[in-house]
């Protein structure tokens, strides 16, 4: 088996346009929370949102490319560039041939959706434009992110609602491990926020008006984002033979389904996917510095998730440091666990750990050390980034400093 | 029909049982309805009275709509009807 490292990283989100930009953000506790602002939002009980702003377009994209870039597509290209910059990897050749993009999205082109059903239901047109359904579909990101850098191994897309980018990323960290692709183009993306996008959700009454305040004994529900994050997963030997600048490794990574609700989250299966990770990557508990949780914001999940890492870690739980940093970039769904695996590269590159902010008040379920509020200098050795979607489905990833 | 045999109606429905089984006493509890069903629940009452319920089903006793029992359903739906007028 090879090893694994991320050797490109690149994100935009309500923090920032930058991996640099968004880990600032991260460091000083920012949140990107605010107002919601597209059309009919007043028609919205939920108005709030992690919205990606300042990002235009156009003059970023060509008439012909916007016609076929829903808002996740931009997003995906936009952190896809910065990652693959960032690695220094051209793709060619043998390269080219192997390596490949595997992407998570929940929704895919939630918006493209929108617009076009109101053009057809509301404004009674019928007609719509040549290209919506390859605009739509949730492997568009995936298929444009191959084009745009001549990938032509495996390449798909998962979804797993909230899961989905861990989902991802683990299918590329198995394909490198296994030696089937020297490189792969991995992570996710997500741009529900639009009428339709949120009034789903609104739908569901999980959804906070005020903020996101994971483990806070007075939080009162999620808080949807947007953006993208995307990595280069790299072999080892390959990334060292040409001097890459190594971010850190990928150590391992569990999947389990819960197999008991479809929206309510359980302890065992959060559990067996913590667990399964250290397994997989031969690590033991005890060597975890940091987690970044799920950490929705919601009662359910927030004490769910505690009660799991005390079940896994046992009295090391209360050494750990787990923050959400949902809490400032809000849950971008199927992208929210690559966007959040940048704080574990932070946690163990840079040694500062990003806090949980909006903390308020301490949950007696939630008794663990959430880095309430402010960011914090530590060194760690290794990460776990957590995510459980709705359905029942987890992916836990293992990340450890080079 | 009245708004008490309305709720009763609805929240049957939602627990599979027959209105006759359904007393002004009952919990959602007792009924068996867990957090899905009330969350149907709620959506089917908005629907029916043409009302906007605030509930977050993070903290169902946060806001002043009462949801411990089918008779406090109703008080709250009453009290919204009022307000509404």
């Amino acid at each position: 088996m090879k090893r694994v490292v991320i050797t490109g990283a690149g994100t935009i989100n309500a923090l920032g346009h930058s991996v640099d930009a968004t880990l600032a953000a991260m460091r000083e506790g920012v949140c990107g929370i605010g107002q919601l602002v597209f059309r009919d939002v007043e028609r919205l009980q939920i108005q709030i949102g992690g919205q990606v702003r300042g990002f235009e377009a156009e003059g970023r994209y060509n008439r012909q490319q916007m016609s076929l870039y829903d808002r996740f597509t931009q997003f995906t290209l936009a952190a896809a560039r910065e990652a693959i910059e960032q690695s220094g990897l051209v793709f060619s050749g043998e390269l080219a041939a192997k390596s490949g993009v595997v992407l998570g999205t929940a929704g895919g082109g939630v918006s493209t959706w929108d617009d076009n059903y109101r053009a057809v239901y509301e404004e009674g047109k019928n007609r719509v434009h040549p290209f919506v359904v390859p605009k739509l579909m949730n492997n568009a990101a995936a298929s444009h992110v191959s084009m745009e850098w001549n990938l032509k191994g495996p390449s798909f897309t998962v979804s797993t609602a909230c899961a989905s980018s861990n989902h991802a990323m683990a299918q590329a960290f198995s394909m490198v491990r296994s030696g089937m692709a020297p490189a792969m183009v991995t992570g996710g993306s997500e741009s529900m926020l639009c009428f339709g996008g949120v009034k789903a959700w609104e739908g569901l009454r999980v959804m906070s008006r005020d903020a996101c305040r994971p483990f806070s004994a007075n939080r009162n529900g999620m808080v949807q984002g947007e953006g993208a994050g995307i990595f280069v997963f790299e072999e080892y030997e390959h990334a060292r033979a040409r001097g890459a600048d190594i971010l850190c490794e990928v150590a391992g990574f569990a999947m389990s389904s819960d197999a008991s609700d479809i929206v309510m989250p359980s302890k065992a299966g959060a559990a067996r996917a913590m667990a399964g990770a250290l397994q997989d990557a031969g690590i033991s508990g005890d060597a975890v510095g940091y987690i970044n949780a799920h950490g929705t914001g919601t009662a359910a999940n927030d004490k769910t998730e505690c009660a799991a890492v005390a079940d896994v870690f046992g009295p090391h739980a209360d050494n750990l440091m787990i923050s959400s940093t949902k809490s400032m970039h809000g849950h971008l769904i199927g992208g929210t666990g690559a966007v959040e695996l940048l704080a574990c590269i932070m946690a163990l590159r840079d040694g500062v750990i990003a806090p949980t902010i909006g903390y308020q008040e301490p949950d007696p379920e939630c008794a663990l050390d959430v880095v309430p509020n402010e960011a914090r200098d530590a060194k760690v050795d290794v990460a776990l980034s957590n995510a459980f979607a709705f359905g029942g489905m987890n992916a836990v990833i293992a990340l450890r400093r080079v | 029909m009245s708004i008490t045999d309305q709720v009763i109606a609805i929240i049957a429905e939602q627990a599979l049982l027959e209105p006759s089984d359904v007393t002004l006493d009952s919990t959602p509890e007792s009924l068996g309805i867990d957090s899905l069903g009330l969350v149907e629940s709620i959506f089917a009452i908005e629907e029916a009275f043409d009302i906007n319920v605030p509930f977050n089903a993070n903290d169902p006793t946060s806001s002043d709509f009462d949801i411990s029992t089918v008779a406090t359903i109703i008080a709250g739906i009453e009290r919204l009807k009022a307000e509404q007028a």
